[in-house]
């Protein structure tokens, strides 16, 4: 019967969620999982409606497992819409306070969605997707565990859905990044274990004696990303039917560990996981291979052993012991060099090809990309020096560089990423248009130019501000004046915000287009070469 | 374990141990005939779909 274990289990956990909505401890909860039991049932009918009872085709195994890929694409775009809609939504709450709807939409719970749909809907689809193709390719094996992928695809899903009712709902941690409560953590860390049985199994059964690079970067992305949330997410629920729940550590020590989690969130899943994409579709789309491999064997060590440290910059000037910020900010600084070689790895694979960056636009998006990484990754160690951060912490200067990473590098490694994928998944002869991914590259970079260049001018003017004394040693500005002086720039960052979507519609436009296979009749780019001329 | 034996071990040991291990990094990276084997495993994405 096609599908009978997945309808079996969803509906069984579905009576389960009806049975913690009955017994609910607080009405929260309750509504929470009667949520759960609409998704999950509605799943079941969607299930049954399409299964069938005629003996089921035996899976080759030879040929790869493309079905969750070509999912988790659809599933990325869509997240990246939705995700980057709800950041322009909470932009223009900031600058006008009348649009937070109490109490689903305010800025407090709108937040925490923007960044989960960015950060772990979007990023988190587009790693799983593109770790599944990768790692197939490199190693020239199917995927591991059979169904499991699938499993990995819709739990990842239902994780995101359960994360993002709750916010709305008010439940919350209250941890950065890290806001859904302990039963919804659970449910991720059994996702995510299964994730890393599909990609480690895939690996075992290698055909290609060597484990290609990209494929040690989504493993230890894979790896710490669950050392970081079991541990970020040690907590005593209150009640088994409860919403609420306490962390295990208390103080500072909770701080540390929240940053601890929130530094390698950016450093595992942010970095480590798109590396090990730009590892593989940055020399599959310049079809050259990459710069120097030993040096991407250095800069994944190196990376993976700075980055874990750098998470007390985080805590600059608070009751953590001053060793432990010293050691945050030293082990930031170091963090250039990995950093900056990688980047350098990065960009010289076109050494040779660099005509490409003007004649194709996913290798300049991917270019673009690349050099947004160099400039986070240069701002970020700077930022972490405590001189510098007693001026950037807790302004907008702090969002605008991990909105030039998030934007910059991120987002467009992911587009690159994508544009190449979706002709290969759905066997097209190429996209529906090349120059929309031109429009779609312009429109992503003006909006971070806007994006960033405003919090810089935001985030200074805030700091100095703040720390503004008078000759009686008084404090010039009530914090009420600087929220004000504010709205100018929110209003240009919402504009920025708003540009970098339309990039992203055009995106969901083209890839819709060319999966269901319509071209764009149009003219090549960069069609004319000029002949080369003997030198006088 | 206290927290001082843990401290005392990681800024001992634990920090000699971990350079060490980059250490052989490096040089197993740069090892005679490396570059050979590594201008091969680079190839691994392009060889085919």
């Amino acid at each position: 019967m096609k599908y009978g274990s997945a309808i079996i289990g969803t509906g069984i956990a579905a009576f389960f969620a009806l049975l913690a909505a009955g017994l609910a401890k607080d009405e929260l909860f309750a509504s929470h999982m009667g949520i759960l039991v609409i998704v999950l049932i509605g799943t079941v009918v969607v299930l049954m409606r399409r299964t069938s009872f005629a003996p089921q085709p035996a899976v080759g195994m030879s040929a790869y497992m493309d079905g969750p890929i070509r999912y988790g694409v659809i599933a990325t775009v869509f997240w990246c819409v939705v995700g980057l809609l709800v950041g322009v939504v909470i932009a223009l709450q900031l600058a006008y306070p009348d649009l937070n709807v109490e109490p689903f939409l305010s800025f407090g719970r709108v937040r925490p969605l923007h960044t989960s749909a960015v950060v772990f809907a979007f990023g988190g689809n587009a790693l799983i997707a593109t770790s599944f193709y990768v790692v197939q390719r490199t190693s020239r094996a199917r995927l591991f565990g059979g169904d499991l992928a699938w499993f990995v695809f819709w739990g990842y899903q239902l994780f995101i859905v359960m994360a993002a009712t709750g916010y709305l709902l008010g439940i919350t941690q209250g941890r950065e990044y890290a806001e859904p409560e302990w039963y919804v953590d659970i449910w991720l860390t059994i996702v995510w274990v299964c994730y890393l049985i599909v990609f480690l199994g895939t690996i075992l059964r290698r055909k290609e004696p060597h484990i290609y690079v990209a494929n040690w970067f989504y493993l230890s992305f894979i790896v710490t990303v669950a050392m970081l949330h079991i541990v970020n997410n040690l907590a005593v629920p209150v009640s088994i039917t409860g919403s609420k729940s306490y962390s295990a550590f208390a103080g500072v020590q909770d701080a540390l560990t929240q940053w601890w989690y929130g530094h390698n969130a950016v450093g595992f899943f942010l970095t480590a996981g798109f590396l090990g994409m730009m590892y593989y579709f940055v020399p599959k789309q310049a079809n050259r291979p990459v710069y120097s491999y030993r040096l991407s064997i250095i800069h994944f060590w190196a990376l993976i052993f700075l980055y874990i440290w750098a998470g007390p910059h985080h805590l600059h000037y608070t009751a953590l012991p001053d060793w432990a910020q010293t050691l945050g900010m030293v082990f930031s600084i170091m963090l250039w060099m990995p950093s900056w070689g990688g980047m350098i790895n990065g960009l010289m694979t076109l050494s040779g090809a660099w005509d490409k960056i003007r004649t194709d636009p996913i290798i300049r998006m991917m270019v673009a990309a690349i050099a947004f990484y160099g400039m986070s990754t240069f701002e970020g160690p700077m930022m972490s020096i405590k001189a510098v951060n007693s001026l950037s912490h807790y302004t907008d200067w702090t969002i605008g560089h991990v909105h030039s990473g998030a934007l910059g590098w991120v987002g467009m490694i992911t587009f690159g990423a994508i544009y190449f994928l979706v002709p290969k998944l759905w066997n097209r002869e190429r996209l529906y248009s090349n120059r929309m991914v031109s429009w779609h590259f312009w429109c992503a970079t003006l909006g971070i130019v806007i994006y960033a260049a405003v919090m810089w001018v935001s985030g200074i003017q805030q700091g100095l501000m703040w720390r503004e004394y008078d000759q009686q040693g008084f404090l010039v500005y009530s914090f009420a004046e600087t929220v004000q002086a504010m709205h100018p720039y929110y209003v240009v960052r919402a504009l920025g915000g708003a540009v970098y979507l339309l990039g992203a519609l055009i995106m969901a436009w083209n890839v819709t287009m060319t999966i269901l296979g319509y071209q764009r009749e149009e003219q090549e780019i960069g069609g004319v070469m000029l002949a080369p001329q003997a030198a006088e | 374990m206290e927290y001082q034996q843990l401290r005392t071990f990681a800024d001992s040991w634990g920090l000699l141990a971990m350079a060490l291990f980059f250490l052989g990094i490096l040089l197993f990276a740069f090892r005679p005939g490396s570059r050979k084997s590594a201008d091969e495993a680079a190839q691994i994405p392009l060889k085919d779909d």
